[in-house]
């Protein structure tokens, strides 16, 4: 089985954390990761703010970086959605204008075989318990394109409840965005504050230590506003949690 | 207007108006949830009713040149309006001709859309509306800032005092003493309403749904006075979007079990009124329809934007849209708020107006709205297809005739930026030199400040620091250049 990490632009630049935490908890499974070099963003921000066209570029880019992989994992439930949603439509829609190329075909090769990482524990290997240990309380916020695009389901909840010594709290509301969305951070400030805000006071609510997701931009958008609010709560990659062990706590 | 952000910041501010459309948008959201789990064939439902709208759209021309002939056949009259100012001169003249000048009116969003009390006033008509919540509205010199609930914004200690100062504006004032108690304030309406079910003439509807068959019209409703407005008075005037036809009474099964569930979260709505034409010695005497497109066509010609035209007006994105629920209704401008009015309206009215080229921007594509839609509207792939059209321009159909539009302005530096960004991640190398140089440099980088339009993000927010070394740094660090391609 050849599998392929797909990092993704904000962990490689701003969360290698998070990678090396994939990459650990991968190899202590007994799966060896590659990493095509090639990679490089997958184009989300340009296609949902409009740039249609300004992504292909990035589509192509992705299709030949991880081509002849058996999956592709990723960290990532919004970029994960993006190529298994979205690509194919830009492949299509590129062909209906005349400037496919192939774009089409290239991304049904690589797009089904892309998978969020609790897709890849749960479905490809089988597991849910990865004998990782974390003692602290955590909550769980369903990140929207995890929960929605991809209906990842209970898997992360039932990959947390497996942890040694993890205490899983609800977190009301949860099924709630965030309100990040990306470039609607920027283009809606006061709306996506006030929902940062409300996402922000149901997590310190909880009284859990660390605020979990599948997806580190979410993190960004909710990480930065506990910390200008002044809370303690950690925001924590669910793969840093599954990575962490009794002998090496993450 | 000014843009949707602009509008949504004063609301944002507004704690009243945020904690009514909190409580009841979570009251609708929670009830609509448990109504939809009773039912075990929901997503058999869901894609039925997508299935007959998409193909009743299709064929579009066919079904409605059926009902028109079923109309007429049936002893009703048939009007079509290209837009919003033919709709109104035809009403107009209508109730002209009955020599009334005074009208009745059900709630109806086609009317909303293309403003018709207005027109009606400037002829010397009064329309009074009937529905408890748009009677408030009414009242209130306000407008409507949600689909079923128009006076969602308003809480019961507003309602008794819009009633209390204005009712008597508009016919039997609101009775001494009223309090804010709802059993009160439902019976002040009744009051103030049931002198002019009984003295109306004229009625005014839309319609949720016609059925090409037969004819027939259906009104679904929840207070009765649409049944009212609807049987009374010797002339009925039924404007109607022409999305609304579906072929037959078959049809009509699926969506009588999805909307009600979807809007009120009930089994089955109160009250259902259909009538066909006009019967002697029952109902109105004369029944005219008018048929609105005002846009329709336009976007039934766009083949990812259509499918905005398989809603019912359910209201259902609205309940679950956390962007609505801070923003409110009005921000949006138009009768149609929320997610379903920002896929709508840019769609009915173009998007060369600031505000409306701004409301494909109004969501987070959180997919909540898709979710719940009971005609399984993409309401995110829609929104991304919207603001492409607004970034980018190009073809579209515009009363008919296929043209090219322009990018809407002031997205020139986005552009540059999304061009920029699309060739650094298109170069790897140049990519990694510019991480690197963020990692060296990372003790200057601002966690609280950033310049630009990036100051709306540290406004409220903390950026994370910037790591010592990114991931692919460390890749090849650890693992060597030869174990990736």
């Amino acid at each position: 089985m050849r599998v392929a990490l797909f990092i993704t632009c904000v962990n490689d630049a701003l969360y290698p954390r998070t990678g090396r935490a994939v990459v650990a908890l991968l190899e202590r499974l007994g799966v060896r990761v590659e990493f095509p070099m090639d990679q490089s963003c997958c184009g989300q921000p340009q296609y949902n703010t409009g740039y249609r066209h300004e992504t292909e570029p990035l589509v192509r880019r992705f299709a030949r970086a991880f081509a002849g992989y058996d999956h592709v994992v990723t960290p990532s439930g919004s970029c994960a959605a993006m190529v298994r949603d979205n690509y194919p439509r830009i492949g299509a829609r590129a062909a209906a204008e005349g400037r496919g190329g192939g774009l089409a075909g290239a991304v049904a090769a690589v797009a089904p075989r892309t998978l969020e990482l609790t897709e890849f524990l749960v479905d490809v290997l089988g597991v849910t318990d990865v004998g990782a240990s974390y003692p602290h309380t955590v909550t769980y916020h369903p990140t929207c394109h995890g929960l929605r695009a991809l209906g990842l389901g209970d898997r992360p909840r039932r990959l947390l409840r497996a942890v040694r010594g993890l205490e899983l709290v609800d977190l009301p509301g949860a099924e709630e965005c965030c309100g990040f969305g990306g470039t609607f951070a920027v283009k809606n400030a006061a709306v996506s504050a006030a929902m940062g805000a409300d996402k922000a006071r149901h997590i310190i609510g909880t009284g859990a230590a660390a605020v979990c997701t599948v997806d580190n931009s979410c993190q960004t958008h909710i990480g930065g506003t506990l910390s200008r609010l002044g809370s303690t709560v950690r925001p924590v990659h669910l793969a840093e949690i599954l990575a962490s062990t009794e002998k090496e706590p993450w | 207007m000014p843009a949707f952000p602009v509008a949504a910041a004063e609301a944002v501010g507004d704690a009243r108006l945020r904690g009514n459309l909190r409580h009841a948008t979570h009251t609708i959201r929670d009830k609509r949830a448990r109504a939809v789990a009773e039912l075990p064939d929901w997503p058999e439902l869901r894609a039925a009713g997508a299935a007959v709208k998409d193909r009743t759209l299709r064929h579009l021309d066919h079904y409605l040149e059926r009902l028109e002939r079923a109309v007429t056949a049936a002893g009703g009259h048939v009007h079509w309006a290209a837009d919003a100012a033919e709709a109104n001169r035809i009403v107009t003249a209508l109730v002209l001709a009955t020599g009334e000048r005074e009208v009745v009116k059900v709630k109806s969003m086609v009317t909303q859309e293309i403003g018709l009390n207005a027109a009606l006033a400037e002829a010397g008509i009064r329309a009074d509306e009937t529905d408890l919540a748009e009677l408030i509205v009414q009242l209130g010199d306000d407008l409507p800032s949600h689909i079923l609930v128009p006076a969602i914004h308003r809480n019961r200690g507003e309602i008794r005092d819009i009633f209390r100062d204005r009712m008597a504006d508009r016919g039997r004032p609101a009775p001494e003493g009223l309090t804010d108690d709802p059993a009160d304030l439902a019976e002040a309406a009744r009051l103030h309403l049931r002198r002019k079910f009984l003295d109306a003439k004229v009625g005014v509807s839309g319609a949720n749904f016609m059925v090409a068959e037969t004819g027939t019209m259906v009104v679904v409703e929840s207070e009765g006075n649409g049944r009212m407005c609807l049987t009374l008075p010797e002339t009925l005037i039924s404007v109607v979007g022409i999305e609304k036809v579906v072929p037959t009474w078959r049809d009509l099964e699926i969506f009588l079990q999805l909307l009600p569930r979807s809007s009120t979260a009930e089994r089955m709505n109160p009250y259902t009124s259909m009538w066909t034409g006009t019967t002697d010695e029952d109902g109105p005497r004369a029944f005219h329809l008018v048929l609105l497109d005002n846009g329709r066509s336009d976007a039934l010609a766009d083949t990812v934007g259509r499918q905005a035209l398989r809603c019912i007006r359910c209201s259902a994105c609205l309940n679950v849209c956390p962007v609505y629920e801070r923003a409110g209704g009005h921000a949006y401008g138009s009768a149609y708020p929320g997610p379903i009015g920002a896929i709508l309206t840019p769609q009915l009215r173009g998007v060369t107006s600031e505000l409306d080229a701004s409301l494909p921007y109004a969501s987070s594509l959180c997919g909540a709205c898709y979710e719940v839609c009971p005609v399984a509207i993409d309401i995110p792939e829609v929104l991304v297809h919207l603001r492409e059209r607004v970034v980018r321009g190009g073809e579209v159909t515009v009363r008919g005739t296929r043209t090219v539009i322009r990018p809407a302005g002031g997205h020139a530096a986005e552009r540059a930026a999304m061009r920029a960004a699309r060739w650094v991640f298109d170069h790897p190398g140049v990519l990694r030199a510019g991480q690197r140089l963020a990692a060296r440099t990372r003790r200057l980088a601002p966690r609280r400040r950033l310049p630009g339009p990036g100051r709306a993000w540290t406004d409220t927010r903390d950026l994370p620091p910037v790591p010592a070394e990114p991931f692919r740094d460390w890749w090849r660090r650890s693992r060597g250049e030869g174990s990736g391609r």
